[in-house]
């Protein structure tokens, strides 16, 4: 067998893995889903009718619906990381690993497992939660284009993150210690254009909150789902995504070959 | 045993330290092909890390090991399609089912659908599995998924086995279900080298046993050659007078007396063969003994005599130290 014949064929088992792991365990799925869902009620129905106000003269709950739902998606993204990290300290924990590491097989694909596995199970979550926004009040201007640049967009940063997270789930030493390590992935889409554009922020949270990733990100799905400009915001998203993908990469590559010693 | 057979695994000098904390001070082993091969020594002595070295977990810092021809460190590939391990903590996906289990195994050994299929359905009949198949490992006692964890090591069909404690927290049901298997996986030819706190469990199953003390083989042999080495094993006998203490001493003459508690201490291993001899002698001599115990040699004897000091591991009360078997 090819060498990547191989690796595709050990990576699909892994991944087949991955997803009975899901389908055993759904209520960690669930709970993934069920933050972000919550955080969208809360925001369109507690405070939307007065943030939505301060959007602008004509503002209310309806706009706010619209600005409120990217960073409901990236919160989305971050609560499945959240779920990523559990499962591969998991992972770890169990004696699985050290005999996957004795067996002849394409090493990475443990993790390749995990990486493909959570990024479907965020895309099945980000469509659930888009369709809680459709029906709160979220009403996107985008056409087929647009819809599929935007997946493509959400897609990048789930795959940037999954691996961020792999890797925090690979260096953290237990299960409870890396279910809080991506705990500050919920944050940021707080500390950017999530919930509230920056300029009504003060000056040293606003240059935070202007020059972190997520920023970029919800800007360029903003543009693309509801038609606001994006400037040089797309290429940005693209970048961040470009570079959190390769570095978080091979630091877990990184951190699964150098193994543990239990 | 032939000795025309060839050597499974060899190492030579083979070392590994953390820091300034020596694991293995070179470590020289060599281990014929299809025998039963164990590892006997306290925690900490150094088995595990010699199992991990030799199954690719670990490099080691020094020295070199060849399992079935290949170097472990330079082509760990080929080695990984040879061998099996079943480690000390449990290897079984725990979200899974038995069956699933051994699924994904199959798949890892890439294995045809049919095989894998055929292949699984034997190892679940041959460990007593097939009733629980379909339940989550989760839900397996101790000792099944004892059973799970080798089998699954099983589904490769590998040359080489090398079991980590193997039976270390299973009941005495449980263990010599395992002893069984082990014996009967060296039958077909399999080479198994395992690692082991219990002499007992040195002695029902290996054809060499090698005794590891801070990183040191400290003494190699068959287990009746390295049991030769240990004088715990003895028979006490006890007297109602000085007179029958004398007159047992007269039979027994390598034996040591102890005079104010008027027993004597005879030399033996503690087996059945040697307790018969004994009593055929003080028959012979007509002698009346007023109570009889056998000691048999364990880790705490084989420690006293090839070190010097007792094995101060905490909890150890002497291991099946029965008075008759």
């Amino acid at each position: 067998m090819s060498t990547l014949n191989l690796a595709l064929r050990d990576s699909n088992t892994m991944l087949r893995r991955n997803l009975l792991h899901m389908r055993r365990y759904p209520s960690l799925t669930l709970m993934l889903i069920g933050l972000p869902v919550i955080l969208l009620l809360l925001f369109v129905y507690v405070f939307g009718g007065t943030l939505g106000a301060g959007l602008g003269p004509l503002g209310g709950r309806a706009d706010y619906a619209n600005y409120v739902t990217p960073g409901i998606l990236l919160i989305t993204v971050a609560s499945a990381a959240q779920g990523t990290a559990i499962s591969v300290a998991m992972d770890m924990a169990e004696g699985i690993i050290a005999r996957f590491r004795t067996m002849a097989i394409f090493r990475p694909s443990v993790l390749t497992g995990h990486v493909v596995g959570s990024v479907l199970q965020t895309m099945l979550s980000l469509a659930a939660v888009t369709g809680v926004a459709l029906l709160v009040g979220f009403r996107p201007t985008a056409g087929a284009v647009e819809w599929l640049a935007a997946i493509g967009v959400l897609t990048m940063i789930t795959f940037a993150v999954t691996w961020l997270t792999v890797a925090l789930g690979l260096a953290t030493k237990s299960v409870e210690a890396a279910s809080n390590v991506p705990m500050p992935l919920m944050l940021l889409p707080f500390l950017g254009s999530g919930f509230v554009p920056t300029d009504s922020m003060p000056t040293a949270v606003r240059l935070f909150a202007d020059y972190q990733p997520f920023t970029p990100v919800m800007e360029t799905l903003r543009g693309l789902l509801l038609g606001s400009g994006i400037g040089s915001n797309g290429i940005l998203a693209v970048a961040w995504c470009a570079v959190i993908t390769v570095a978080s990469f091979l630091w877990a590559k990184a951190l699964y070959n150098r193994g543990r010693t239990a | 045993m032939t000795s025309s057979r060839k050597p499974a695994i060899v190492t030579t000098e083979l070392r590994k330290s953390y820091g300034d904390k020596v694991v293995l001070d070179g470590i020289d082993l060599m281990i014929t092909e299809g025998t039963i091969y164990a590892l006997l020594g306290p925690n900490g002595a150094g088995k595990t890390t010699t199992v991990q070295i030799l199954s690719t977990l670990l490099r080691a810092d020094g020295g070199h090991a060849r399992v079935l021809g290949h170097d472990v460190t330079r082509e760990p590939d080929a080695v990984r399609e040879l061998i099996g391990v079943t480690g000390q903590f449990s290897a079984v996906d725990n979200l899974l089912t038995g069956r699933e289990n051994l699924n994904l195994m199959a798949d890892l050994c890439h294995l045809d659908r049919a095989e894998g299929r055929r292949r699984i359905a034997d190892l679940l009949a041959r460990f007593d599995l097939a009733e629980v198949a379909d339940k989550p490992a989760s839900t397996y006692s101790g000792g099944m998924r004892r059973r799970l964890d080798l089998a699954m090591t099983l589904v490769g069909d590998p040359r080489v086995i090398f079991l980590d404690e193997p039976t270390t927290g299973l009941d005495p049901r449980s263990r010599r279900a395992m002893w069984h298997i082990i014996r009967a996986l060296a039958a077909e030819g399999v080479t198994i080298l395992l690692t082991t706190q219990y002499l007992e469990e040195a002695d029902q199953l290996a054809d060499r046993v090698a005794f590891l003390d801070h990183g040191r083989l400290i003494a190699e042999g068959t287990p009746h050659e390295l049991k030769r080495l240990i004088p715990g094993g003895h028979v006490v006998l006890s007297f109602a007078d000085q007179e029958g203490l004398d007159s047992a001493a007269r039979t027994f003459a390598a034996a040591t007396r102890d005079d104010a508690a008027l027993t004597l201490q005879v030399p033996s291993d503690g087996g059945v063969g040697s307790l018969r001899s004994v009593l055929d002698h003080l028959d012979r001599d007509a002698i009346t003994v007023a109570g009889l115990s056998v000691h048999t040699p364990d880790l705490d004897d084989v420690f006293l005599a090839l070190t010097g000091r007792p094995d101060t591991r905490a909890g150890r009360s002497g291991h099946e130290r029965a008075s008759a078997r």
